[in-house]
């Protein structure tokens, strides 16, 4: 019998629901293993003890009430840059030490009104300039798998809190790989949703044109199960899509039949490692057995992803962070640290006047290129399946003096992320006691798609040895 | 050497839409407590994201093709990136490369057409209050919506300017987009003028530009006062941003401009391109004619003052057929006036437009009566008038210079001078006339 605290969205909800426990309960299972594993792997920034115990109370007097809602009574964390009303939202800068943002983001408000426990903010990447949270301004978060490693980042926060058992999920956000490779690094279920399909309003922005938020979770259903409440149209942020969302949580069937995979050669990259070049291979021939058909593609060399990325989030972090001028939060520049620096610096210059077309517009026109790259690939091909980063977690310290490290560590996930493609992650196995994750990347929203073909590997492996391993914390 | 002035004309107009370009708040903030029409967005929080307000965007469409500007059937909002404490996002939103409207024109009366470079839309900014030793941001015009129209350098002179300025309130307030308040700021103008040479064909290498002039009276002052400057000095005439002090009549350099200023423009990620479709252009170019055409309010008040008080100036009548506390005191007192006190109506007409009584809260006819006062005339010694006016004559020879050098203005200063010396109140036309006949 799982503990509490170690329980899926699903298991939880169907407990609460029969009242085998109550909200509070679970909550206090969270905050203790809170308490137990922080001192690890400082996955969070801010935990919400006070606050979280009030909101599990209501949820228990409104499930006593029988009344239900997707969420009701579930302790989720949030990564530290969605703003919360009433609670510090520090983006792990201490620019905003002490900012305590009046309103809520929309994916917060959602997460409120379906009936969700707020357990805290979780660490990241300082404004999310990173993958390894090594540049956070309140300490690396640790791998719970091993505490010598990095958990990847921007999201290595929520990343952590879900696989230490701290929360039952968490919320994270991409620009490009935060959900990902923290999600792949750190053994857990991580979903970049399509571009547009999850509101960004009051996620402090990072790279406006890029940034995702989505869903850490445990399994593939709860990924789903999230999505359903985070995803539609927002009437506060123009760049989401009108489209109807889909029905993410439908059963998982087998929808492998006849669905055509594609590989690319040019994803298993130079250098990448063995054993992680091995478990992909052997996963997809798991989806072969189960009946996909395997097609070689033709993808652009990620690699050229990184040069249009690198200048267009530049760009825009340079514009997004000028509001921070020490006039109003109350903390001056120099709060600033290296990496955000740089970024503003590179970004500024790109964006000068005689620069602009060499640099932002070319990167915005090889950005087309890319998008249309993809767009032709599925034509022939339902989803493309991808190592999800090419290495296994890396050691702490990983990131000294490699001021391009993020970009490496997210080489695979940086085409999908400026085509604004959804991208899941989901654990296949293991490496010298370290996580693997494989992603699976498909149209523009096509995230029913996905869940799918995700939540079909999932079951089929259910049974394997190593997914009843946990971290020894 | 002979100079011909170039002008352009950059005016802000801000929209009375209710609410604000990229949010929800209230736009109506004039005279407001501060702060208190703000939100994260028109705050610029860490994490909100403009929203942009149709209507204003609808509006600023309509001006342009009220314009005879060409639209683009694709749009977008870009950057503007500069530091400013009254700009909390650290860049406003404007429009750069694809302003919704282009290359239309406005015709003088004078026949002269003048090109109408774009007509773009973007986001006021709050208002700094500087108080002592400090400086206190409010924020309720942050996120206003702003229409800049940008005019070619088509203007010759000020007189010029003012008409066309006139022109662009009537078309907003025809249009109904904007009370073109200049009082209240709703019109900001930055004329920039340079001189070229007698016939000279290309346009001067340099332009000073005068910020944020809000009534068109100054606007005058401040080209005339800009011409002379620049006539008079040429070896000063490089690139600069003025401002004009109204104490002084001069133009008062604020910063030379080496370059233009590198504002790091692209593409405003947060707000998705727009692609308009013919058919709704069309239809906003019907609705945009069908309210200009129809003659305004303020065209059929100007009539009706014209026939009912003639022979009032045309150019009084339209002036408070604009103005709103015009016309409301105007009808009732010039009716009493003339009835009971003899004042004709061109006088009520003076002393309201110069605003020599109060406009509210009296009665027509205490207003009335206040005029008549104004206007009583004592009758004066021909020949102390006479002697006085040859000391002023004396005294002021510049000014006497200046009028035989065509400077009608000079007169009216004369005029003033010799008003003066008179501890009571004494006919203006005579003074004038006995002025100009020892003149001449």
């Amino acid at each position: 019998m799982n503990k509490l605290n170690e329980h899926t969205i699903k298991q939880a909800r169907e407990g609460l629901r029969r009242k085998d426990f109550s909200s509070v309960e679970l909550t206090k299972a969270c905050l203790e293993q809170i308490n137990k594993a922080e001192p690890s792997i400082n996955a969070f920034v801010t935990i919400c003890k006070k606050e979280a115990l009030v909101q599990a109370k209501e949820a228990d007097k409104l499930i006593s009430s029988n009344q239900d809602l997707p969420l009701l009574g579930i302790p989720i964390a949030v990564k530290d840059n969605l703003s919360t009303l009433g609670i510090r939202t520090t983006a792990s800068s201490k620019v905003l030490d002490d900012y305590i943002p009046p309103y809520d983001a929309t994916v917060i408000k959602k997460l409120k009104d379906a009936g969700a426990v707020l357990l805290g903010k979780t660490n990241m990447d300082a404004w999310a300039h990173g993958s390894s949270t090594e540049t956070s301004d309140y300490g690396t978060t640790k791998n719970p798998w091993n505490t010598n490693h990095l958990p990847g980042g921007s999201s290595g926060g929520s990343a952590a809190a879900v696989a230490a058992d701290e929360a039952i999920a968490a919320i994270g956000t991409e620009t490009a790989g935060s959900i990902r490779q923290p999600a792949s690094w750190c053994g857990v279920v991580g979903l970049k949703p399509t571009y547009g399909r999850v509101s960004r309003y009051g996620v402090i922005a990072m790279a406006s044109s890029l940034d995702s938020p989505g869903p850490i979770t445990k399994t593939v259903e709860d990924s789903a199960s999230l999505l359903q409440v985070l995803a539609g149209k927002d009437e506060y942020d123009a760049t989401t899509s009108p489209l109807p969302i889909g029905d993410y949580t439908l059963p998982i069937e087998s929808k492998l039949n006849n669905l055509k995979i594609g590989i690319s050669d040019e994803y298993f990259i130079e250098g990448i490692d063995v054993e992680v070049k091995r478990e992909v291979l052997d996963s997809i021939k798991k989806f072969e057995e189960m009946g996909a058909k395997i097609e070689k593609i033709k993808l652009f060399d990620p690699r050229y992803a990184i040069d249009v990325y690198t200048i267009i989030q530049r760009s825009e972090v340079s514009s997004n962070l000028a509001r921070y001028d020490g006039i109003r939060y109350g903390s001056e520049r120099e709060k600033f640290g290296d990496e955000a620096k740089r970024r503003i610096i590179l970004g500024t210059y790109a964006l000068s006047s005689g620069y602009y077309d060499q640099y932002y517009n070319k990167a915005s026109k090889v950005r087309s290129v890319i998008i249309e790259d993809f767009k032709k690939a599925f034509e022939k091909i339902d989803v493309i399946l991808t190592p999800t980063s090419p290495s296994l977690p890396l050691p702490i310290g990983a990131t000294n003096k490699s001021i391009m490290f993020g970009e490496i560590a997210d080489v695979l996930v940086e085409p999908s992320s400026i085509a604004g493609l959804p991208g899941i992650s989901i654990p296949i196995g293991f490496a010298k006691k370290l996580p693997i994750g494989m992603q699976i990347i498909g149209p523009q929203f096509a995230e029913e798609l996905i869940l799918q073909v995700a939540g079909t590997y999932e079951k089929k492996t259910e049974k394997e040895e190593w997914r009843k391993i946990k971290p020894n914390l | 050497m002979k100079y011909t002035p170039v002008i352009g004309l950059e005016v802000h107009v801000e929209l009375k839409t209710n609410s604000k370009m990229f949010c929800r708040c209230s736009a109506d903030y004039f005279g407001k407590k501060p702060n208190t029409h703000t939100c994260p967005v028109c705050l610029g929080l860490p994490g909100a994201l403009p929203y942009p307000n149709k209507k204003a965007i609808e509006w600023c469409l309509m001006i342009g093709l009220a314009l005879n500007c060409e639209i683009s059937l694709f749009s977008k909002f870009d950057r503007k990136n500069y530091f400013y404490p009254d700009l909390p996002k650290g860049y406003q939103i404007s429009q750069y490369d694809e302003p919704f409207c282009k290359n239309g024109f406005i015709d003088l009366s004078n026949k002269k057409r003048v090109g109408i470079r774009r007509v773009h839309m973007e986001e006021d900014t709050g208002k700094l209050i500087h108080e002592g030793n400090s400086t206190l941001i409010d924020f309720n015009r942050s996120g206003v919506p702003l229409v800049e129209i940008v005019t070619d350098p088509d203007f010759e002179s000020a007189g010029e300017v003012v008409e066309y300025l006139k022109k662009i309130q009537q078309i907003v307030r025809t249009l109904g987009v904007s009370n073109a308040d200049l009082e209240r700021g709703d019109m900001r103008m930055e004329p920039n003028i340079s001189l070229k040479n007698e016939g000279q064909k290309e346009l001067p290498k340099y332009r000073i530009e005068v910020k944020n002039i809000n009534s068109f009276k100054l606007v005058d002052k401040a080209i005339e006062a800009e011409i002379d400057r620049q006539t008079q000095n040429p070896g000063q005439r490089f690139q600069a941003t003025m401002r004009y002090d109204e104490k002084t009549n001069t133009t008062v350099t604020m910063r030379l401009k080496e370059e233009a200023a590198d504002y790091r423009y692209f593409p405003e990620p947060d707000i998705p391109p727009f692609h308009w479709q013919q058919a709704y252009i069309e239809k906003l170019k019907k609705d945009a004619k069908v309210m200009m055409d129809k003659p305004s309010e303020e065209e059929e008040r100007t009539q009706e003052l014209l026939i009912k008080f003639s022979p009032i100036s045309p150019v009084s009548a339209a002036t408070i057929a604009r103005d709103p506390k015009f016309y409301s005191s105007y009808g009732g007192t010039a009716s009493i006036g003339k009835d009971e006190f003899g004042t004709p109506y061109q006088g009520t007409a003076n002393a309201i437009i110069n605003q020599k009584v109060p406009l509210v809260g009296i009665s027509d006819e205490e207003r009335a009566k206040i005029i008549a006062d104004l206007n009583r005339v004592s009758d004066v010694d021909e020949d102390e008038l006479n002697k006085t006016i040859d000391e002023v004559l004396k005294e002021n020879k510049s000014a006497v210079e200046d009028y035989k050098k065509g400077k009608e203005n000079a007169i009216m200063f004369l005029v003033g001078q010799v008003m003066r010396m008179f501890p009571q109140k004494i006919d203006v036309s005579k003074v004038k006339a006995s002025l100009l006949a020892k003149i001449k």
